[in-house]
């Protein structure tokens, strides 16, 4: 048995292994998954000395608490988050984007996050977890990938195989941007729709419901009249796509989204807005702008740049 | 054939094989999924193959729009490929216990509960697809008089091992999950075996599936 151990106190409420998902599966049925703010994941790795695709605890708003027994070992948390580190006599509140040394019995406690959804706790070694399909990466939904594909529990323990030689302190100064607005691409049903509805999908405000969680994004606000047909024959998902069901509510598929479905789909998100996206938390107001297909792929090149960028500074 | 070929956002192909449901136009889809899943193109992440579509998801940060286009509009799919499908015998049972919606579906289609059985069971679906949730398979198609739509309100919770109809197809719930078909059985094979990463679905596009009816006891002693 492994010597050096995280231990469950209190779990959060969606709290989950992620890595960088898996891919190929989806003729099969299986979604991506993987951290659903890819960025924050990266960056966490990168500041406890971890390969990049190494796996962490991903949380959303209220994270857990843990206790930690075993040899010296580097965590970090990214995000924008509310924590504490516990140590023998004195509890530090913790800054995301550094790294910190914890030792045996020091307590992490992820108070929740603010403003936000997602957040990250890396450790710097390696989680002992079950791989399926090349990943981690928990699916509540198919009860896939480590943990038997669900959310961590309390009382629980979690070992490492292995702690990062190379424990030196990280720090960087990321600060998570708001958007304003989330930029689209016109999708393949978009003509289903009535003028008032494109109108409206364009120019009026929607807000993120409540019911929201890693598969998609439900939006309240003006209905979106469609005028040709509510059901199409279901075909492939992407992440991103939003489609209306019937009762003109946008959906926005997210990372463990089904694979497949059967509503119009009015627009896609652009891959450089994703992360942004699945921060905004229930009440976040949204606007949707159209670009188009090379102004996307020209920002998605500037974006992934600017991460790039930002691990190599770490 | 290939229709037309779009873009779905920035990091998909939609490939469009016309509006029609039918084995023909499925196969189309199935050949090009199958010789592009084979040749294993860089950058290329996942292929959803549908009735009449095949959305192509890539990685944007290795390939863009314009070169899957290229790459795909210039592949050969139709002498390649073997679909190499196979013929499965799916054990039902359509005890009260699971046919939860076998009283709705005599009123819709004005048929009773033997004649509804006759008209499903023993005969030859095809495979179209499978997903929406893990290995779930879209059969097809149903006789004329068998067609009914989905439940107004969907269900939080279908049982796993739901045998259920909608409109011209037939499907197997593979593991609990909400869901609005209209639940005629319940098989006690497993569908989808996530132990099993080599081929986790028992059912893949192509196939054909014929459902025979088991006794409740049957179905009870099935696994042992």
């Amino acid at each position: 048995m492994s010597s050096n151990y995280l231990e469950i106190i209190r779990p959060g409420i969606n709290t989950t292994f992620q890595d960088k998902g898996r891919d190929h599966l989806y003729h099969i049925g299986i979604p991506f998954s993987g951290a659903m703010d890819n960025r924050n994941y990266l960056i966490a790795n990168k500041l406890v000395n971890n390969n990049l695709d190494s796996a962490v605890i991903e949380f959303a708003y209220q994270g857990p608490h843990i206790k930690y027994s075993g040899e010296k070992i580097n965590c970090a948390i990214t995000g924008d988050v509310i924590f504490s580190i516990k140590k023998k006599d004195t509890e530090i509140e913790g800054k995301c984007y550094e790294s910190y040394q914890i030792e045996n019995g020091d307590e992490i406690n992820i108070i929740s996050t603010n403003k936000s959804v997602y957040g990250y706790l890396a450790l710097g070694g390696e989680f002992d977890l079950k791989f399926q399909w090349n990943s981690c990466s928990i699916n509540t939904k198919a009860n896939i990938g480590s943990n038997d594909g669900k959310k961590l529990d309390v009382g629980q323990r979690i070992n490492l195989k292995k702690i990062n030689s190379n424990k030196d302190i990280k720090k960087t100064n990321y600060i998570n941007t708001k958007i304003e607005n989330i930029r689209v691409i016109k999708g393949t049903n978009f003509d289903y729709f009535s003028e008032e509805g494109k109108k409206i999908f364009y120019e009026k405000e929607f807000t993120v419901s409540k019911l929201s969680d890693r598969m998609g994004m439900r939006l309240e606000g003006p209905k979106i009249d469609n005028i040709v047909n509510t059901n199409i024959k279901s075909e492939g998902l992407i992440k991103g796509v939003i489609q209306v069901p019937a009762d003109g509510n946008p959906i926005i598929m997210l990372s463990d989204h089904g694979t497949i479905g059967g509503y119009p789909k009015i627009g896609v998100v652009v891959s450089v807005d994703y992360d942004r996206l699945v921060q905004m938390s229930p009440g976040s107001k949204i606007k949707f702008k159209e670009i188009n297909l090379s102004d996307a792929e020209t920002l998605f090149k500037l974006y992934e740049m600017e991460t790039q960028n930002l691990l190599s500074q770490i | 054939m290939i229709k037309n070929i779009s873009n779905l956002g920035d990091a998909a192909l939609y490939c469009d094989f016309g509006n029609e449901v039918n084995k023909s136009i499925n196969s189309q889809v199935i050949k090009y999924f199958k010789t592009i899943k084979e040749k294993k193109f860089e950058g290329i992440n996942n292929l959803t193959p549908s009735y009449n579509k095949l959305i192509i998801s890539y990685d944007l940060k290795k390939i863009n729009f314009k070169e899957v286009k290229n790459y795909v509009e210039n592949i050969n799919a139709e002498d390649s490929i073997n679909i190499n499908s196979k013929k499965l015998e799916i054990p039902v049972c359509c005890h009260e216990n699971f046919s939860m919606d076998i009283k709705r579906l005599e009123k819709i289609l004005k048929l009773s509960r033997e004649k509804i059985l006759e008209n499903f069971l023993n005969k030859e679906y095809f495979c179209y697809m499978t997903g929406f949730i893990a290995g779930m398979p879209f059969l097809g198609d149903l006789d004329e008089n068998m067609r009914a739509q989905r439940l107004e309100t969907p269900r939080v919770k279908v049982p796993k091992g739901s045998v259920a109809l909608t409109e011209q197809f037939a499907n197997i719930y593979t593991f609990e999950s909400p869901g609005g078909w209209n639940i005629l059985g319940n098989t006690p094979l497993d569908i989808f075996d996530s132990s099993k990463e080599d081929k986790p679905n028992l059912i893949n596009p192509g196939d054909t599936v014929v459902f025979k009816e088991i006794t409740l006891d049957q179905y009870k002693n099935y696994n042992e």
